[in-house]
């Protein structure tokens, strides 16, 4: 402080005749210099920290680099691998040998489903990409919706086969108690089309879809060849599995999640008795329980298909977390929000889907999204009840003559897909929070 | 705080023309008591707000102001008692409650608007999903009522880019834009800086002003006294006076109500 610049104690009085013009900061205070400064050298301890820990990473990636990117793809088997491994890089030398995923690329793929139906497969991921898209990106056309509404509907078909009329059948139902719904309010008021729009389709699908698909079939024989569960394996099972337990989940979360919140005692009892006896359990039981004990319970004769059991364990099972994050998104929401709906006459389905479900969701993005990573991730347990998911694939791989003693390869090459998988989950979540960020934060 | 809002609102003129006050009856509530569990909130509320009447409900705080304009638009559910807003009576059942809500507007002290939607969209969401008014009807009145409020160049931002007077003055808009036949205000300038507290003050006048039926928790004297027509006093959840403003401020009756004004006008 200068004294005759700016007041003091004895002579406070000053004003300043000169504004002091913006100036740039001193070289050691920007840049590279700076960042390497405070972050690598700010001390001889920090500096020797940085040498030792620079060696280190070196040696790694040294090590890494070479197994990986020095790896041999072209061989018949192992011993066959190690034979090339010699020659090129002299005995004993540390190679990868990838030559096992180019082998077995198919089984790991697709498992046993007919070769030469593979582009089946590979449409239904592509019609999913497509189907998915107006969903996660909203500058897309909205028109596109329309192909997500009955893209489920066609994968299925697609993936399994038979008959079209199968699927479409099924989708009636859903046109059904859409039909119910709108035009029953008018006629038995709002409770009972809702009734009447839930009962409708199941007695149909129950009675009336079987023999009305069957009757089409016999009209217009159209199909492609059936494909039976048993032949999905690989990654083709994960992702069916998990793609579908994903999309079952949210809704059924959602509504979970309500239901915790209602105020009618017998429907937020129900909620929580469900919510607390599926989360409290493990899933690798109620896996067990849908490969074993369901069949017990079942009417004899009934060949309820294992995938779509362990599908549908695996959607309660997820569809129970998700409700928990989802609660969490609604009790963080003020209740201003609740009090600003309804001061404007909302109803509560209207203030729940324009108003507060909006909010809690954008809240509840991060826990979702990683209950979704750690159900994918999860489904990895079916090998455990005999389903042939990747890591099924790897044991009966190791059992064979050809590969037996091979596992970092196979393990990696699974970790990377499943990694890929999460990482574009995780990465569009993040993309998500910061679309959906409204304030000046 | 009271004598600088009582200096902002003296500032303006205030048209008294279309401020009449009808004889049709626009509230009434008879023997209204409610509980908080086993806590006496209000305690036999008997009152009856006709058409065109401004209305302030003072107090200290915890007197019940609050939970009585929230029971009258059944954000609070009394106990016992009957309340008739505008012919209906408030009851459990839902399509009642939703009708009264449609046309009463509320503004609260912390705007509760919706920060995921923009202001525009804030202003026709009712509007559309409750009175089922074509979307570009809805816009149109929209953007009418947040000229009113002086703030139409704000329509495409959010809310979070506002300042808190200007959220106040959008919840206004907001409210009307379900063209209410009643306004209720729940201490709108509490959250807010002195200086933007005139603006929504001046919102609130030129409302008056056009003969809305008004009742305000607010704890602005000026305002009370430049507009109100009657002035409510609340203690422990009862109604200790009423007045014409003029009266209640320069000769309170009641020893509570003198202690009252005391603290609040004497610094």
């Amino acid at each position: 402080m200068n004294d005759t610049q700016t007041g003091t104690v004895e002579n406070p009085a000053y004003v300043r005749a000169e504004m002091i013009p913006e100036q740039a900061p001193p070289a050691t205070q920007v840049g590279v210099i700076k960042w390497l400064r405070e972050n690598l050298f700010s001390s001889w301890a920090n500096t020797l920290l940085t040498i030792v820990s620079v060696y280190v990473v070196y040696w790694i990636i040294g090590h890494i680099f070479g197994w990986t990117f020095f790896g041999i793809w072209d061989a018949g088997s192992l011993s066959e691998c190690r034979a090339i491994r010699d020659e090129r890089y002299g005995e004993g030398a540390s190679v990868a040998c990838w030559a096992v995923i180019a082998d077995r690329w198919d089984q790991l793929m697709f498992g046993f489903y007919p070769s030469e139906l593979y582009w089946r497969p590979v449409l239904a991921m592509v019609l999913f990409l497509v189907a998915i898209a107006p969903v996660l990106y909203d500058n897309l056309p909205r028109k596109m919706l329309f192909f997500t509404v009955v893209s489920p509907f066609l994968l299925v078909w697609i993936l399994w086969g038979g008959s079209i009329w199968g699927p479409v059948c099924v989708a009636l139902g859903f046109v059904l108690g859409w039909a119910v719904l709108s035009y029953g309010t008018a006629l038995i008021g709002r409770l009972g089309a809702t009734i009447a729009a839930i009962l409708v389709p199941i007695l149909y699908w129950l009675f009336a879809a079987g023999p009305i698909s069957a009757a089409l079939g016999s009209v217009a024989p159209i199909g492609l060849e059936a494909i039976s569960s048993d032949e999905f394996g690989g990654f083709l099972l994960a992702l069916v599995i998990g793609i579908s337990s994903i999309v079952l989940s949210l809704p059924l979360g959602i509504a979970l999640a309500l239901g915790r919140q209602s105020d009618l005692f017998i429907i937020n009892k129900s909620s929580v008795m469900f919510i607390e006896v599926i989360r409290g359990v493990p899933l690798i039981v109620w896996l067990f329980t849908a490969s074993l004990l369901l069949n017990y319970f079942l009417p004899p004769g009934t060949n309820f298909d294992l995938m779509l059991r362990v599908i549908i364990m695996v959607t309660l099972f997820a569809a129970a977390y998700i409700a928990e994050v989802i609660r969490g998104g609604l009790a963080a929401l003020p209740a201003g929000q609740y009090e600003g709906a309804d001061s404007l006459g909302l109803d509560y389905w209207q203030s729940m889907r324009l108003i507060v479900l909006p909010q809690a969701l954008k809240i509840s993005i991060p826990g979702i999204v990683s209950t979704f990573i750690g159900i994918f991730k999860d489904t990895t347990l079916v090998v455990f009840i005999g389903l042939l998911d990747p890591i099924g694939f790897t044991n009966a791989i190791r059992a064979s003559t050809d590969w037996n003693g091979i596992y970092w390869e196979l393990f990696i090459f699974i970790g990377l897909c499943f990694f890929v998988a999460c990482f574009s989950m995780s990465q569009y979540s993040q993309y998500l929070e910061r679309k959906l960020r409204t304030d000046n934060r | 705080m009271a004598d600088l809002s009582t200096n902002l609102v003296e500032q303006r003129q205030i048209d008294r023309s279309q401020m009449k006050v009808s004889d049709e009856i626009a509230i009434e509530m008879r023997d209204v008591n409610k509980w908080f569990g086993t806590f006496h909130v209000l305690r036999d509320i008997n009152l009856t707000v006709n058409r065109g009447e401004r209305i302030v409900i003072c107090g200290p705080s915890g007197s019940g102001k609050s939970t009585l304009i929230r029971c009258i638009n059944a954000l609070e559910e009394h106990q016992r008692g009957s309340i008739t807003v505008d012919g209906t009576l408030l009851s459990n059942d839902l399509k009642n409650i939703d009708k009264i809500r449609s046309e009463v507007g509320m503004c609260f002290q912390q705007f509760n608007l919706f920060p995921h939607l923009t202001i525009l969209e804030n202003c026709t969401l009712a509007p559309i999903w409750v009175r089922k008014t074509p979307k570009k009807e809805a816009e149109e009145t929209a953007m009418y009522f947040l000229e009113k409020v002086k703030i139409p160049e704000q329509a495409m931002k959010y809310p979070g880019q506002l300042s808190g007077g200007q959220q106040q003055r959008v919840a206004i808009a907001r409210s009307l834009c379900m063209r209410p036949r009643i306004m209720l205000f729940d201490e709108p300038t509490s959250a807010l800086d002195p200086e933007m507290i005139k603006e929504v003050l001046d919102t609130m006048i030129q409302l008056a002003e056009e003969g809305m039926t008004m009742i305000c928790v607010t704890h602005e004297m000026g305002f009370a006294r430049q507009v109100a027509n009657r002035v409510i006093f609340m203690d422990v959840g009862q109604i200790v006076e009423q007045n014409e403003p003029e009266e209640f401020f320069t000769n309170p009756k009641s020893d509570r109500t003198k202690l009252f004004l005391s603290q609040i006008l004497g610094h």
